[in-house]
């Protein structure tokens, strides 16, 4: 038995791996996926084109300006003198957010009145709409907390000469302190790469698996290896154990252009990982294969296999938080391998816990990948006879 | 097929993918548990943006809650806080993120931020009514606007997008895998051999894909409007009309893939790598371009969903037209005359 399945997984290789476009496209696309993936999938936001619009043009509103040019968050690209340009730099998205200083600014900061900043944001990407208006409520607080500084200095000078003393301040502050964890510079590179690692390994091996058999169907030579004496089952090992190696090997690929490429931390186990992944393995080839039986071209399989793909891979939480869905769709992505091997493979970049705290996962991957591929391989069983 | 998906994907986004912040779970350890402490958490649960799910007796399980997923934020007041603030002190409550996510943990913390903010200043201006000076209350405040998509939903700025990943995976996928498999069969060298032309055999192929990609858009767009109530402030004329110019770009695309490639295998990791990846990733869509690192950036130019997807969020949500997004239109226009040009010419050197 054990000679017949090596006999085909000899076959499997030598016919995957004979031409080189194919060997291209085994190890190719993952790495392309990985780095197309891994700069373009960024949420974070930096230099915020902002147009300043100083109706008041005094030394406070000039010290704004200065309290945005030093945020790395803002960056000034256009200076408006009246409301006339603001519409236009807005609709055609030449700027993200405009910041208007209104007449009488200084005026209403110096007497203790409230002065208003104002702040329009294009909300076009709500995203970046609402990570803009909190820097820029910061950088307004942040500067009225200055001012505030400075006028109760300035008021209580006199009241200290006369006693010839500092005076206590009365007047609490109550600060937050912020601690982030796991990620500390809040970089979504970090959150998103290793998250590309799971969509790599199934797309590929779903689709791989699923294409190799329907192929075989689709130029007949299904029906040749059905007269060897070769069992299904062994047919069935034949054809996954190789897809399951490529799996894997990409894995080491794609985790190791990870670090190098985009140096993003591993802080747990690499040998945990490579565990996770055959778990993982289980389910993805099980798809592939149950594909495989209700396709009958290539063709088909492709649809079917992108049919699959793309809702597990937005229901897995890689880039929409699953904490966010409705209720019921919550309730769904339980039914999703990639929702656990997703959560598996973030905490082993970014929190480098152990077993310990993945054992629920690794348990639903197991259950998951027998169940999915015991009912393709009985699937496969009943069409084959 | 070619319906199921767009009407699965539009479901999707519509219904179940937002990257809206909101209900972030929040747990507590209060450690002062005072009137002033109940009133700082008591903010945090009016706040929609927060859940606050419990209270923790110690900082450790606080850590471990946070650790193991099961909150994202962990507040931690400290003991002696009502005294500190009622004395004029400076109190120092700590607020502990998973940073793990962060999108959520930015957005998250700029609301934790204003929360905080305000309630200090509150506490300020209380403090200095009770000893009768004059108000300082804060000197400045920001008044935020936003513009275009109010609300700040973010379904109104990714179900637009949609249009142009639908009618991407039509174009260029769909139709380069039926033509490669008519490649694989030979059919198409008996089309090459009649007496039709290359440009004619394209325009003939592409006009059945064209009609599927039509339903879909406007299928897309109804569903958006009427269902997911996108807001639609610009043209329809405009609308379909750029749609279809950049439909026909598409689909001459996947032409020139099957003609390239000629195999089914081939000819789909191709359209995947060109069309539907780019349009996903590339092109603005979701991930916004600016943030992108430079080289990045420059690469965008070369796939036309770029410009659609920026005509799209013109037309939707600013309520522009041609006469701002000229360009954008331009762009389409070229690209769509371009890759007509080489798929004829790649037909033709099969002929021969």
């Amino acid at each position: 038995m054990w000679n017949r399945i090596r006999e085909i997984i000899r076959k499997e290789f030598y016919q995957t791996l004979r031409s080189p476009r194919m060997r291209t496209l085994l190890f190719g696309p993952p790495l392309l996926q990985l780095i197309l993936f891994g700069y373009a999938v960024n949420l974070d936001v930096e230099n915020a084109r902002t147009a300043w619009m100083d109706m008041d043009n005094t030394p406070e509103s000039r010290d704004l300006l200065a309290a945005f040019q030093g945020s790395r968050y803002f960056s000034i690209t256009a200076v408006q003198r009246n409301g006339i340009g603001v519409q236009e730099l807005m609709d055609s998205g030449k700027v993200q957010a405009v910041v208007r200083v209104l007449p009488g600014f200084s005026r209403d900061v110096k007497r203790g009145n409230t002065a208003s900043v104002q702040i329009l944001v294009d909300g076009t990407n709500s995203n970046t709409a609402s990570i803009i208006s909190s820097y820029a409520s910061q950088v307004v607080v942040g500067y009225a907390a200055k001012t505030v500084a400075r006028q109760q200095n300035s008021r209580l000078m006199p009241v200290s000469a006369m006693i010839g003393g500092a005076v206590p301040s009365v007047i609490p502050v109550l600060t937050a302190q912020y601690r982030v964890w796991f990620n500390p510079d809040l970089r979504s590179r970090v959150y998103f790469v290793p998250g590309v690692i799971v969509n790599i390994i199934a797309l590929v091996t779903i689709m791989l698996t699923a294409m190799s058999i329907v192929r075989e169907k689709e130029i007949g030579t299904m029906e040749q290896l059905m007269v060897t004496p070769i069992r299904p089952l062994e047919l069935i090992m034949g054809k996954l154990l190789p897809f399951a190696m490529v799996g894997i090997v990409d894995v080491a690929l794609v985790v190791a252009a990870a670090l190098l490429i985009f140096r993003i931390p591993i802080r747990g186990s690499i040998l945990i990982l490579f565990g996770c992944t055959v778990l993982f393995l289980l389910s993805t080839l099980g798809v592939g294969l149950f594909i495989s039986t209700i396709s009958q071209t290539q063709q088909q399989a492709m649809m079917a296999s992108f049919f699959f793909f793309m809702p597990a891979m937005l229901l897995s939480g890689f880039a929409f938080p699953i904490h966010n869905m409705p209720p019921p769709v919550q309730y769904l992505t339980y039914l999703n391998p990639l929702r656990y091997f997703m959560q598996i493979v973030r905490d082993l970049f970014l929190k480098g816990v152990g077993i310990g705290s993945l054992w629920q996962q690794m348990i639903a991957l197991t259950v998951f990948g027998v169940a999915i591929l015991g009912l393709s391989v009985l699937r496969f069983h009943k069409k084959l006879d | 097929m070619a319906l199921a998906l767009p009407i699965l994907m539009i479901l999707l986004f519509g219904y179940a993918l937002t990257l809206d912040v909101d209900r972030i779970p929040t747990m507590v350890f209060d450690s002062d548990r005072t009137p002033e402490s109940r009133e700082m958490i008591s903010r945090f649960q009016g706040s929609c943006y927060f859940s606050v799910l419990g209270a923790v007796e110690d900082y450790q399980s606080i850590e471990q809650k946070v650790n193991r997923d099961e909150c994202m934020l962990g507040i931690v007041i400290p003991q002696n806080y009502a005294r500190d603030l009622l004395s004029g002190g400076a109190p120092q409550i700590q607020m502990l993120f998973d940073g793990s996510d962060s999108n959520t943990a930015s957005i998250g913390l700029g609301y934790a931020n204003a929360i905080a903010q305000s309630f200090a200043a509150e506490i300020q201006v209380r403090a200095q009514n009770r000893m009768g000076r004059s108000a300082l209350s804060a000197p400045v405040e920001p008044r935020l606007r936003v513009w275009y998509n109010s609300q700040l939903k973010s379904k109104n700025y990714i179900v637009p997008g949609l249009i142009a990943l639908i009618l991407m995976i039509i174009g260029a996928l769909l139709t380069s895998l039926t033509l490669a498999r008519e490649w694989e069969m030979g059919t198409m060298e008996q089309l090459l051999s009649t007496p039709l032309r290359p440009a004619e055999i394209a325009l003939g192929k592409m006009s059945a894909y064209f009609t599927l990609g039509l339903i879909d858009m406007l299928l897309t767009i109804i569903v958006g409007v009427v269902i997911f109530r996108v807001p639609q402030r610009g043209s329809y004329v405009f609308l379909v009309s750029s749609g279809c110019l950049f439909l026909v770009g598409a689909l001459f695309w996947g032409i020139l893939i099957s003609a390239l490639s000629r195999t089914q295998m081939l000819a789909y990791q191709l359209a995947m790598l060109t069309s539907f990846l780019p349009a996903f990733l590339l092109s603005g869509f979701v991930f916004a371009i600016e943030n992108m690192p430079i080289p990045v950036q420059v690469a965008t130019f070369l796939f036309p969903t770029r410009y659609f997807v920026k005509i799209l969020k013109g037309i939707f949500l600013r309520g522009v037209g041609v006469e701002v997004l000229y360009t954008e239109v331009g762009m389409l226009a070229i690209y769509a005359l371009l890759v007509f040009l080489v798929a004829v010419k790649k037909l033709r050197q099969k002929v021969a």
